[in-house]
């Protein structure tokens, strides 16, 4: 038998931009178990419902993270909606459609680019953070914003975008996704990349199930669960297919991320043709009754859960927000028991990681 | 090429262009139209309702009514556009240019031109009209009891 | 059980490990168990889905009572109960990995806790 030693990982490491911290009890090189812990970043967002009206929780809501800020604000604004019986307008689905899947765009690029830097390719994270800005460029362009959007509201999106504006960006998705499919031959052929991946945090189908992994993490490991297919917002009229992998390694959830990103691409084409030409938001009046909605969406890390229970008043009884890597963080250490210790960053970058978004 | 180097076009590629990024500070940084910078206040316009003070989310809008005064905190400012939105005069905007960096939080104080004199003027006159309204009541109040008693 | 809608069962405290093997036998996943207080007392409510089909439970306890763990029969549930014990300060008994108030690292003891006079 080896030598036991529990080393502690994060909160500040390299591979990490959000602090994390997990105990990993190793046995020589091997690690055995991993207990995690957050709340270096827990600002009590789901408590401050209390204190700010339903609107101004839009934007509230929309801060709980900065990457996946967008499906943040839309989630919160369709439970308000669904309480309070609004119809959104047609043409503000399909712009919500369009600005979530930007948002997976520039999410899985960055991805990309971290697990680049993960296994020392710096290069190559340069490329994907290069591609990456262009996408950010085009959310300053339609949004006023890099980051944060602030174009959600309840009963609709508040900035519209012209014709000359959709045709221009599609100009420039279709430049872009020459570019990614170039970028993404290396993470998928090159020999050195491959062997990094292949074969290394293993979980199959049935262990994610039981450990109730989440979005790319589950499809990877072969089951097919996209959120988008129970048809929230514009996704009903779009046509696409869940992408999953038979691999249940780190190569799968790089192939599954790969495999979304050009799907992005391709339902962005999709929304460019069929935008109906209505208006973008609807007046809401008054508070919202007494209730409680749920609503289930598809993030670029997985399936995001909104709970809203209002109480007839301008303030909500509570506001829950299950996101997709604390669902990943049982996966995340069952991946992790039997790894190899130099394997521990670029494991935990492969769910990954909002740690922002995990304590809210 | 295939499997084994299909980086290296990219590589040869970068060699022999441009940088991508924005040479700044040598070349300015454009920022497109809608780019939410910082809030700005026609302040000529302005009610004073303190509307934005209301609705600003994280409290950083002030507003003095007496003193015609509205102050913005910069530094607590989210850029969400909520107090433009909710502006009923319309007298606010959001417009292109980040806040600079600073020492200490400093609060950004827009002051309302007003004449003293001719605000005095009018609250006289509207107090004057408030006792001429309360007398006018008395007096009827009066009359009927008057009345009233008469009447009894 | 009494159904208050589509996806939503009202379940009581007995009910709670019969509807869990339930739903474990029938390989449903956990999405995620919510905590919340109304009128000084617990609401829990117990989410799980198997593909796009969807439902929730929910129990409510008083303020000082004990809720037994499911982490021993899902296991994703132990850092749904830390949570809960963590945030709300409720009595989760017998948790498979208690992490002992080591989840979050913040200052504030059960920050998310009402008491009665609030």
């Amino acid at each position: 038998m080896g030598k036991r030693s529990v080393v502690p990982f994060g909160p500040q490491h390299p591979v990490l931009p959000e602090p994390i911290h997990l105990d990993l009890v190793l046995e020589d090189e091997k690690v055995l178990a991993a207990v995690p812990s957050i709340g270096y970043v827990h600002r009590g967002l789901e408590s401050l419902v209390t204190k700010k009206d339903f609107q101004e929780m839009a934007y509230v809501a929309e801060r709980i993270c900065g990457i996946c800020s967008f499906g943040h604000g839309m989630g919160y604004c369709m439970t308000i909606e669904d309480i309070m019986n609004v119809e959104v307008p047609r043409r503000a689905d399909y712009l919500r459609t369009i600005w979530m899947e930007m948002s997976r765009l520039h999410s899985h690029l960055l991805w990309l680019g971290l697990l680049a830097d993960g296994f020392g390719f710096e290069s190559l994270f340069m490329q994907s953070w290069r591609i990456r800005e262009g996408i950010l460029d085009m959310f300053e362009e339609s949004t006023g914003g890099r980051v944060i959007f602030s174009v959600n509201q309840i009963g609709g999106v508040k900035k519209d975008m012209s014709k000359e504006m959709l045709a221009n960006f599609q100009k420039r998705f279709d430049e872009m996704e020459k570019e990614v499919r170039k970028l993404t031959r290396v993470f998928l052929d090159d020999y050195t990349v491959k062997s990094r991946l292949e074969g290394i945090g293993i979980l199959t189908g049935e262990d994610a199930i039981r450990r109730g992994a989440a979005g790319p993490m589950a499809r990877a490991a072969g089951i097919a669960v996209d959120m988008r297919k129970t048809g929230y917002a514009a996704y009903d009229d779009i046509d696409f297919e869940v992408i999953t992998s038979d691999k249940y390694d780190s190569y799968g959830r790089c192939e599954v991320r790969i495999g979304e990103i050009f799907q992005s691409f391709d339902i962005i084409r999709q929304c460019i043709r069929k935008i109906p030409d209505t208006e973008i938001n609807v007046a809401v009046k008054g508070n919202p009754p007494e209730g409680e909605s749920i609503v289930r969406i598809e993030q670029p890390r997985g399936e995001a859960f909104y709970m809203s229970r209002t109480n007839g008043t301008k303030f909500l009884d509570r506001m829950r927000v299950r996101t997709p890597t604390f669902a990943n963080l049982p996966a995340l250490t069952q991946t992790l028991q039997g790894c190899q210790y130099a394997d521990v960053p670029l494991l935990i970058l492969t769910i990954d990681p909002c740690i922002s978004c995990t304590e809210r | 090429m295939g499997q084994f180097m299909p980086f290296a076009g990219q590589v040869l590629k970068n060699l022999f262009s441009k940088p991508a990024t924005t040479q700044y500070p040598f070349a300015p940084k454009e920022y497109p139209e809608r780019t939410r910078g910082h809030v700005e206040i026609q302040i000529e316009d302005c009610i004073m309702c303190g509307m934005c003070m209301r609705s600003c989310p994280p409290g950083a809008i002030e507003v003095k009514k007496p003193e015609h005064q509205w102050t913005i905190n910069r530094f607590d400012c989210i850029q969400c556009g909520y107090c433009v939105e909710k502006c009923p005069k319309k007298c606010l905007s959001l417009v292109p240019g980040y806040q600079v960096p600073a020492g200490e939080k400093a609060v950004c104080v827009v002051q309302q031109p007003f004449d003293p004199e001719e605000e005095a003027r009018k609250e006289a006159a509207k107090q004057a009209a408030i006792k001429a309204a309360q007398e006018k009541a008395a007096a009827a109040k009066a009359a009927k009891e008057a009345a009233e008693q008469a009447q009894s | 059980m009494e159904k208050m809608n589509d996806y939503l069962f009202k379940i009581e405290k007995v009910e709670l490990l019969s509807v869990i093997m339930e739903k474990k036998n029938a390989l449903w996943r956990l999405v995620q168990i919510c905590c919340a207080m109304v009128n000084d007392q617990y609401e829990i409510t117990y989410s799980f889905a198997n593909g796009y089909e969807f439902e929730n439970f929910r129990l409510i306890v008083d303020k000082d009572e004990e809720v037994p763990s499911i982490s021993r029969v899902y296991n994703a549930a132990i850092f749904y109960e830390n949570e809960m014990h963590e945030l709300f300060g409720l009595n989760v008994s017998e948790i498979k990995t208690n992490l002992k108030d080591r989840l979050y690292r913040i200052d504030a003891q059960t920050p998310f806790k009402k008491e009665a006079n609030e």
